[in-house]
């Protein structure tokens, strides 16, 4: 048979094409974040394990019957709605109740994402609209913390994570379990404070060693806590071309310069740098939330301006808000002035003269 | 006579035709072209009797001939943009009036993956791409011919510059492989740090750029007195099993050559050009023309990624970092979409899009801007026409 006994198929050039697609893209952001999963398990034990399912399941759930609904095909296959959730529950502290996990994940992909329109489509990060309604609605639950390697962390799970809906939650219950699982080792307890908190609110204020925060070995969010490996997983992404490095690059740069000039300022009050850095959220932010692609710039000198508003408003926000952590409500902002961004960023076409005021 | 005139220019911005074969002419037709319109031809039978070696043509004396004359001889010799536009090459010889060029350029650049018909003719006839070069700038009055090549063809630029006389100003610059470094605009971006404007031409930015295989049948033919009857073609893709560079005598059918070339039943899409911006052809009864640079046979294997699953634009910026004229075929396509195509004109440089598809190669999502943007501009074309 020659070619001419059958159809030539006709198509609109180019005629290749790479063949990387989205859920590629989506997949490998997927598996960046399962070793940082694996590792905050490890360290806070099956809380927040039940936390991750949970919160990935109520994202995945609240897309598919929103896709149900618009009678359109299903899109979790994308993997990107994975990704929310997992993100969504790395950032919740270890033990975060489920149900409000699950309620912040169905806010954050009904509100945030679903109703815009789906994928691509998204103003804000749908984790983080989701973990904003939380830590706005349930203040207490979204700052008990847990610290790390918890004596009988795989035995049993924290008190608050099986709490019932709409139960108040119980601060003291947690504390108490805390302080009984160190009785029961035999060993000095360590308090739970978070050391952006630790240094906010304590008196005097205490400066967590960088290289302890580096290791992870410290309590805070689920998920957040271990720098290196974030980096880690990060590179991997960059290296994959799957992550414009400039955003964390901006983000991680400005936050780094601004809180230098505050501690070269008062070496008392603030902390150094690396502690700004390595402390709370701000990696995995600038990692895994300010770069995702869909709410962040288009322009390459955009995105070093988007990173840069993140950074600087996370120091402002850590240093004179009312909140020890800033980087959710930065990159939020960020997401929230980005479409401004890309029209003031936009390069010169080529052949193209630029148009002087008087004339446009 | 194989090479004797069949057609003359009907005006400035057009070329006359030699017979590539020897034979008669049995009628002025129509046939379907490789833009799929049925175009006017000539259709002239075979000659099985004739000498098909000799070509039509007396050599003459090009010492003396005034730019004019060049100009005139390109003309009659039926030189077009062997570079795939197939644009008259001796309007480009002539500048606009008040335009003065200054540079040559000389474009090695392949300007597609899979074609190497540029690389083949800068390394077996450096000599005659030399004379059409040195052509090209007496009529042009340019002071400086510049030879661009990409630099993962070092052997082309070997020859070239061996070809090059050192008395004379050629420079010969390697260039980054990138594609698309063989459009025009790239080029004289790249190479003079001038920016063609908006709608505008190379001359006005004093440039007249020619593609090698153009110069290279410049330089061969105005000294023999000839006419263009034939050129290489580069015959690729997984479809054909001898794939190679043929020289290939214009008006030959799709068919022939390709069968020539070895067509297997593993051909899915035969594409006119390269793969990025050539055109897939509905029938292997087309003739080929002096824009063809090549012929590829593609598979089902080569073209499986092009018809895979559309996702909505991710804003992963991969296009906006892709394109080569900065602009941002996200928000074309997002407007495309909306079928919002004046504001895409008027208000997003659309026409300043040469299709090269880098944006379609690299998107995730798997959507077809380029065929988006041509469908817009046809739309737009087709609207100011109806006013």
């Amino acid at each position: 048979m020659t070619a001419e006994e059958r159809p030539l198929k006709l198509t609109s050039s180019p005629h290749i094409k790479q063949s990387e697609d989205v859920r590629d893209i989506m997949f490998n952001v997927t598996m960046a974040l399962i070793p940082i999963a694996l590792f905050s398990v490890w360290l806070f034990g099956l809380s927040a394990l039940l936390l991750l399912l949970t919160a990935t399941a109520a994202c995945v759930l609240t897309e598919h019957i929103f896709c149900v609904i618009a009678k359109k095909p299903t899109t979790v296959k994308d993997w990107s709605v994975i990704i929310t959730g997992l993100i969504l529950g790395l950032t919740l502290p270890p033990g975060t109740p489920l149900w409000m996990a699950a309620l912040g994940g169905v806010f954050g992909v009904a509100v945030a994402k679903t109703l815009f329109g789906g994928i691509g489509y998204n103003c804000f990060n749908p984790a983080l609209v989701g973990r904003a309604f939380l830590q706005i609605a349930f203040p207490v639950a979204i700052t008990t913390w847990m610290p790390p390697m918890l004596p009988g962390r795989f035995t049993s799970v924290i008190p608050s994570t099986l709490t019932f809906p709409f139960a108040k939650m119980d601060a003291d219950a947690v504390y108490a379990y805390i302080h009984r699982a160190y009785a029961m080792a035999g060993i000095d307890g360590v308090s739970g404070a978070t050391p952006l908190s630790a240094w906010k609110f304590g008196e005097p204020p205490q400066f967590e060693p960088s290289a302890r925060l580096f290791s992870g070995m410290i309590s805070g969010s689920t998920g957040e806590t271990a720098t290196w490996l974030i980096i880690l997983c990060g590179l991997y992404l960059i290296w994959r071309g799957m992550m414009n490095w400039r955003i964390p690059a901006g983000m991680l740069l400005s936050a780094f310069l601004l809180s230098g000039a505050f501690w070269l300022g008062d070496r008392v009050a603030y902390p150094n740098p690396f502690f700004m850095l390595f402390s709370g959220g701000l990696v995995f932010g600038a990692l895994f939330m300010a770069s995702d692609m869909v709410a962040s710039p288009m322009t390459s000198s955009g995105v070093w301006l988007y990173g840069a508003f993140i950074g600087i408003v996370t120091i402002i926000i850590r240093i004179f808000g009312a909140l020890p952590e800033g980087v959710m409500f930065a990159i939020l902002l960020g997401n929230a002035v980005s479409p401004l961004i890309n029209e003031i960023t936009q390069p010169r076409v080529y052949g193209v003269v630029k148009k002087r005021r008087a004339e446009s | 006579m194989r090479g004797e005139p069949v057609a003359e220019a009907g005006g400035f911005v057009s070329t006359a035709m030699h017979a590539p074969v020897a034979g008669k002419v049995k009628s002025l037709d129509r046939a379907l072209n490789a833009r799929g319109e049925m175009a006017p031809a000539i259709v002239i039978e075979y000659d099985p009797d004739a000498d098909q070696e000799a070509v039509h043509g007396e050599p003459r004396d090009i010492t003396d001939m005034s730019p004019d004359d060049i100009v005139q001889a390109v003309q009659d010799a039926g030189i077009v943009g062997l570079g795939g536009a197939a644009f008259p090459t001796h309007v480009k010889m002539k500048p606009p009036e008040g335009k003065i060029v200054d540079t040559v350029i000389v474009n090695g650049c392949e300007c597609e993956p899979y074609l190497t018909t540029d690389f083949r003719v800068m390394v077996e006839h450096a000599k005659w791409i030399v004379e059409g070069a040195r052509l090209a700038r007496r009529a042009t009055s340019a002071d400086t011919i510049v030879i661009a090549i990409e630099n993962n063809k070092p052997e082309a630029i070997e020859a070239m510059m061996e070809a090059a006389p050192k008395d004379e100003p050629f420079v010969v610059r390697s260039l980054a492989t990138k594609y698309p470094q063989g459009a025009e605009k790239m080029l004289t971006r790249a190479l003079l740090k001038r920016d063609v404007p908006s709608g505008g031409l190379p001359s006005d930015v004093g440039v007249a750029c020619f593609n090698v295989a153009t110069l290279a049948q410049m330089g061969q033919l105005i000294p023999a007195g000839q006419g263009l009857i034939e050129r290489i073609i580069t015959v690729s893709g997984g479809g054909v099993s001898r794939p190679g560079n043929y020289m290939t005598p214009l008006g030959t059918s799709l068919r022939y050559l390709l069968e020539h070339a070895g067509l297997t039943e593993k051909a899915c899409a035969i594409v006119n050009g390269g793969p990025m911006m050539g055109a897939s052809m509905p029938s292997l009864d087309i003739p080929l023309t002096k824009g063809a640079t090549g012929v590829l046979a593609l598979t089902e294997e080569e073209m499986r990624d092009t018809s895979r699953q559309i996702f909505a634009c991710i804003r992963c910026a991969r296009c906006v970092d892709a394109c080569p004229m900065y602009l941002n075929p996200s928000m074309l396509g997002l407007l495309a979409r909306k079928e919002r195509y004046e504001d895409m004109a008027e208000h997003h440089h659309l026409n300043d899009c040469f299709e090269c598809g880098c944006c379609s190669y690299v998107c995730p999502s798997n959507i077809p801007l380029v065929h988006f943007f041509r469908l817009a501009k046809a739309v737009n074309r087709e609207r100011s026409a109806s006013k």
